[in-house]
């Protein structure tokens, strides 16, 4: 996209068919007094100043190269070779948006293109759209998505207790007003039988995650005969993933899910304070017209050269308005393209190693906190990357004596969402993490485990 | 091109075509609509069985260029669909008034009082910008 701005001449020639003398008339409705308000700010700074500042203030914040981190529950520091930065902060590729005029920016339709070619095949599904706004919106889009599939005729979504709890919330704002329940966390039974008892003829999607928030994983069995109950009953399947996961585990199409949605962070993407993320959305062709937002596809040009296009796009709210399949029509390009470079430099191995290293790492350490006297893992299936720890205090006073002593980012606190479970820490163990932090964690939660004798000696700073 | 006019069939506002077959309605879409249209892809046919009204939304008809809304002008129950359009969407361009869309058994046949003949039509789309 070029930015031109107007020349001198063609301002005049804007300002006499308007018929003003100056831009000033153009404010004439603002209040006097108030169109150059005094704004009160610090004086102006020289550019070695502003970057003293800016180190400093950016200084307050715990980063990832000085603190270790086993905080997961949806966000995860995993690597982002060097590549991932050169090829998204090219200038071309350098922009938020999807363009307007799109087929004249070639470029960018190739990667979008190709990432959801990536995407479709890591998932195990037969197209991917160019992304959502992050994880949530994307089972939110899978809900919706599925009431149209099934023409409005049913109107009821299954969640399962154990998709993430921010989801279900993003779920439930996204729905509301639009005559549609959402129904299966009332209880913390995480058992599949139950969310198939309640899948009835009105349940238009059932949505589990997997691995699931609590980090375990359910067997390619298990999940196939979940998606056999719930086709069977008239009602679609939808699986919220971690594509790192898809590196070892079997793809959700391989077990005949409809709809397959991530949160596309974790792939190539930083962590950087919750965002931007991207939405991973992939789904049966079949579907495809039913589908929520910007599909692009391979054509040939009248010359029979390779193209790209946007296509289908009668689905979207510029064309259908009020009756579009979804009023997303915006993609997270830039995010996605670092995605698409990440699964490009990693390749089908490097995935693959990636995911290994986290599950041996994380089982490493899961299996020396359970070994301390005054903890317990509880996930008592198996997990992939996070696990579930029972603490003897609670979470946040052992987290902030964790980061105090140690520079460890703890585990996330599940008694908010889970508070059945106790004092119970969801740990994450990612590639990144390196087996003196993992032995540091677990010397430093030994120690946290009773309230240290408190000395009052604080010192104002 | 001249665009054709079945004098057999009544016309919609928004450009249906209804045939009466006994209490059956046959409905399509007009030589008008299709030509506006263009290219037709896809068409989002009804479920047979499914209850409208006349003046309900039962099914879209997409083009390249843009997606209609096909309203059924009378009430009563689908009774079929025309399944060849699933595969072929083109028929519609090829021959809008033999690919008709769905058929309702009415429970109103005096509804389609409100509708068009072929020259009523012909001059309302006369006073239309194509």
């Amino acid at each position: 996209m070029r930015y031109i701005p107007i020349t001198d001449d063609e301002r005049r020639a804007m300002m006499e068919a308007i018929g003003i003398e100056s831009i000033d008339e153009l404010f004439a409705d603002v209040p006097a007094e108030h169109r150059y308000p005094d704004l009160e700010l610090p004086a102006p700074l020289t550019e070695m100043e502003v970057m003293r500042e800016l180190d400093m203030m950016a200084a307050e914040n715990a980063n990832l190269r000085e603190f270790a981190s086993f905080l997961g529950a949806g966000a995860y520091n995993h690597f982002v070779p060097a590549i991932v930065d050169t090829v998204i902060s090219r200038g071309e590729f350098y922009t938020a948006y999807t363009p307007y005029q799109p087929e004249i920016s070639q470029g960018t339709l190739q990667a979008a293109f190709e990432y959801q070619s990536m995407v479709a095949a890591l998932t195990g599904m037969e197209a991917a759209n160019a992304s959502h706004y992050d994880g949530a919106t994307a089972v939110a889009e899978a809900a919706i998505m599925a009431v149209n599939i099934q023409r409005h005729k049913r109107r009821t979504i299954v969640v399962s207790p154990t998709l993430h709890p921010q989801y279900r919330q993003v779920l439930r704002t996204y729905v509301q007003g639009m005559d549609m329940k959402v129904i299966g966390d009332e209880t913390h039974d995480n058992d599949f039988h139950t969310l198939i008892d309640l899948t009835d003829d009105d349940t238009a999607l059932v949505i589990v995650q997997n691995p699931d928030f609590l980090g375990q994983l359910h067997t390619p069995q298990e999940m196939q005969d979940l998606a056999d109950a719930v086709h069977a009953k008239g009602a679609l399947l939808a699986v919220s993933t971690d594509p790192i996961a898809l590196g070892i585990l079997k793809p959700p199409g391989e077990y005949d899910a409809d709809i397959v949605t991530a949160e596309g962070q974790v792939l190539g993407n930083s962590l950087s304070f919750g965002g931007p993320y991207l939405g991973i959305f992939a789904f049966r062709m079949k579907h495809v017209r039913k589908s929520s937002g910007r599909l692009v596809g391979e054509t040939v040009d009248a010359e029979g050269k390779r193209g790209y296009v946007l296509t289908l796009s009668t689905r979207e709210q510029h064309i259908r308005r009020e009756k579009a399949t979804s009023n997303i029509c915006s993609n997270q390009a830039l995010n996605a393209l670092a995605a698409a470079t990440y699964l490009a430099a990693m390749g089908k191995h490097g995935l693959r190693k990636v995911a290994e290293l986290s599950w041996h790492k994380a089982h490493y350490a899961a299996q020396k906190i359970d070994q301390l006297d005054d903890y317990e893992v509880i996930s008592d299936k198996p997990f992939f990357k996070e696990f579930v720890v029972k603490c003897p205090r609670p979470v946040a006073e052992i987290n902030r004596y964790l980061l105090e002593e140690y520079g460890i980012i703890g585990g996330y606190d599940l008694s908010q969402d889970y508070p059945h479970l106790g004092n119970a820490m969801l740990l994450c163990v990612t590639e990144m993490n390196t087996r003196e932090e993992i032995d540091d964690l677990v010397t430093a939660l030994g120690e946290a485990a009773h309230p240290p004798i408190v000395l009052d000696l604080e010192v104002s700073l | 091109m001249t665009l054709k006019y079945d004098p057999n069939v009544k016309y919609a506002k928004t450009d249906e075509w209804a045939r009466v077959e006994g209490d059956i309605v046959v409905v399509g879409i007009s030589d008008y609509a299709q030509d506006a249209l263009s290219d037709i892809v896809y068409v989002e046919l009804p479920e047979v069985g499914t209850e409208v009204k006349a003046g309900d939304v039962v099914s879209t008809v997409e083009s390249v260029k843009a997606a209609a809304d096909i309203i059924s002008p009378v009430s009563g129950e689908i009774i079929e669909v025309n399944e060849a359009l699933d595969e072929s969407p083109e028929l519609i361009n090829e021959d809008p008034y033999g690919a008709w869309i769905f058929k309702v058994k009415a429970s109103d046949l005096s509804e389609l009082d409100a509708l068009m003949s072929a020259e009523e039509y012909e001059a309302y789309n006369a006073t239309r910008e194509h």
